[in-house]
């Protein structure tokens, strides 16, 4: 996912795009080949996250499309208020780019795990979040963050995601994509990013079951999923985050006033898990996040 | 059009009066950084057709009554927007908002206005605009550490389109900086950032003037004005209690005698 970013944004300002890329001192034998082609648009800020967020705003208020790239909450919640101030109530252009979303970055422990970082990002008026499944879906996500004059948040995760979404999607911030499964099924896994690929092999082994992924979403994108909602049973929602103010609890809100609320179930990140050491895998597996006979 | 003497009085006048209206608060700072204001507003900051061509950030957004009266001054906000100032409805907040005209960054949390500031500088150093960027700082605000990573980015990449000005009046919300957090050898510390440090009177326009006119060597420029908090009034000079009680009527009438004899 993050080569994909890369190769997007070198791709865009190849054909005199004005995409901006600062990074926290993060990013090596990812960001090298951009930093060499286009050098006048590429700055490592060293590791400070408050001017990166704050240079941002600067540099997107010049006319340009800044991409701050870092991992993990280093970017999100170190910075947070410079994101909140300086970026999005200005609605400045700048994206919020942060690898390792979830528990990918596994036995480095809690300092790195993305697990609140939603929550965060979610609560800002003009900012989208932008969680792709794989590396299409990014590249589909960087086309509508590109298109978009807004703040935006991409949640990616690292390298080498087996592709299971379509390469030419295009992307509406609130209107999910089916991705496989039996499209008449009454019983739905909704995801939003990495953790679409356990949901993919759910549905590989149960023929009853449909997944679709929300790869775009935020507190100006809700108005959509009451009427996707009708077609549906029951509603599985799976993200590797906490279950706290994360992306299942803005589907609840999404549906409040609705008959569709009693539909959703949530499978989550658990606080139980916090503090183990574990791969992605094993950290998946301790919160049972995708037993979804289990609750 | 004013110019910067006449500016130094008027803004006074103007922001007294808004936030005696407003019962609002920060008229001690707002007279500390009205000189600098006064010059940059009158003299220093470069126009075009649209407004200004350079850039002012203010970074102690809570004295933005001095700003707001600059720009009505001016003639860029006119008498019956300036009289709305933190009033209800109003689009001109009590820290600087840039939903008013000829304002770029809205400020209020202290530390963002440089970082912001520089952002531009850099962008502009980098593309070859000449336009320039200021930014206004108090000192208090020293004490975030967003404003000490800005400075060391900013004499990394030798940003000499940039001129920081730090209101220097060694109060800050519940005490002097030097029982809170003693800033002092400041001048060392920021050249020790790599930035070029001019200690002035902030009061004074000649030495303001000589400030900003002076070559940075390539570095950015930091004017570190010694000011008074309240000046030039004497019920007001160097009281902390003038960052957060708005004037009484009886109290406004006072600092005008004050402020019609000071700058006759």
């Amino acid at each position: 996912m993050r080569n994909s970013l890369i190769n997007n944004l070198i791709q865009f300002n190849d054909n005199r795009g004005n995409a901006f890329l600062l990074v926290g001192d993060l990013g090596y034998s990812v960001v090298e080949e951009f930093c060499e082609k286009h050098p006048d648009n590429f700055i490592n800020v060293g590791v400070a996250e408050q001017n990166m967020a704050g240079i941002a705003a600067g540099i997107a208020s010049e006319g340009f499309h800044v991409f701050c790239y870092s991992i993990g909450n280093f970017n999100t919640f170190r910075c947070a208020e410079q994101i909140r101030n300086d970026i999005d109530y200005h609605n400045l252009p700048v994206c919020t780019v942060s690898v390792g979303g979830g528990v990918a970055y596994g036995n480095m422990g809690y300092s790195h795990h993305a697990i609140q970082d939603m929550a965060l990002m979610r609560t800002l008026p003009n900012t989208t979040i932008y969680a792709p499944v794989d590396a299409n879906e990014a590249s589909a996500c960087f086309d509508a963050i590109i298109n978009s004059k807004s703040p935006s948040y991409l949640r990616l995760h690292k390298a080498g995601e087996p592709r299971i979404t379509e390469s030419d999607s295009n992307i509406t911030p609130g209107i999910p994509l089916y991705a496989s499964g039996n499209r008449l099924s009454k019983r739905l896994l909704l995801t939003t990013g990495f953790c679409g690929q356990g949901a993919f092999n759910l549905v590989n082994s149960n023929t009853e079951l449909c997944h679709y992924t929300l790869p775009a979403w935020g507190l100006r994108h809700k108005n959509y999923l009451p009427t996707f909602a009708e077609k549906y049973d029951e509603i599985i929602v799976i993200e590797d985050h906490l279950l706290d103010a994360g992306f299942c609890s803005w589907v609840l809100e999404c549906l409040i006033g609705t008959k569709h609320i009693s539909k959703i179930r949530s499978k989550a990140i658990k606080t139980e898990g916090i503090g183990l050491v574990g791969s992605e895998d094993y950290l998946h597996h301790a919160s049972q996040l995708f037993d979804i006979m289990r609750d | 059009m004013m110019n910067a003497k006449e500016l130094q009085l008027e803004i006074r006048l103007r922001a007294a009066r808004i936030i005696h209206q407003a019962k609002s608060s920060h008229i001690g700072g707002v007279f500390s950084s009205a000189d600098i204001l006064a010059l940059l507003y009158g003299e220093i900051l470069a126009k075009d057709d649209s407004g200004f061509s350079d850039s002012f950030i203010l970074s102690k957004g809570h004295c933005c009554a001095g700003v707001y009266s600059a720009l009505n001054c001016q003639g860029y906000l006119d008498d019956k927007q300036l009289n709305t100032y933190a009033l209800d409805g109003s689009p001109l907040m009590a820290h600087i908002s840039h939903k008013v005209k000829h304002v770029e960054f809205s400020t209020g949390s202290l530390g963002h206005g440089l970082p912001f500031a520089v952002g531009k500088a850099v962008l502009r150093k980098r593309k070859a605009i000449a336009r320039k960027i200021y930014c206004l700082l108090s000192d208090g605000e020293l004490d975030e550490g967003s404003n000490w990573e800005a400075f060391m980015f900013a004499g990394h990449h030798k940003l000499d389109n940039l001129t920081a000005i730090v209101d220097y009046n060694k109060l800050q919300s519940l005490t002097t900086t030097y029982n809170t957090l003693d800033l002092e050898p400041l001048e060392d510390k920021l050249n020790a950032f790599k930035w070029h440090v001019i200690r002035c009177d902030g009061h004074s326009l000649p030495e303001l003037r000589s400030a900003f006119a002076a070559d940075s060597n390539f570095k950015p420029k930091l004017i570190l004005c010694d000011t008074i908090k309240g000046h030039p009034i004497s019920f007001m000079a160097n009281k902390i209690e003038w960052h957060y009680k708005p004037p009484t009527l009886l109290q406004l009438d006072a600092l005008n005698v004050e402020l019609q004899n000071f700058y006759q």
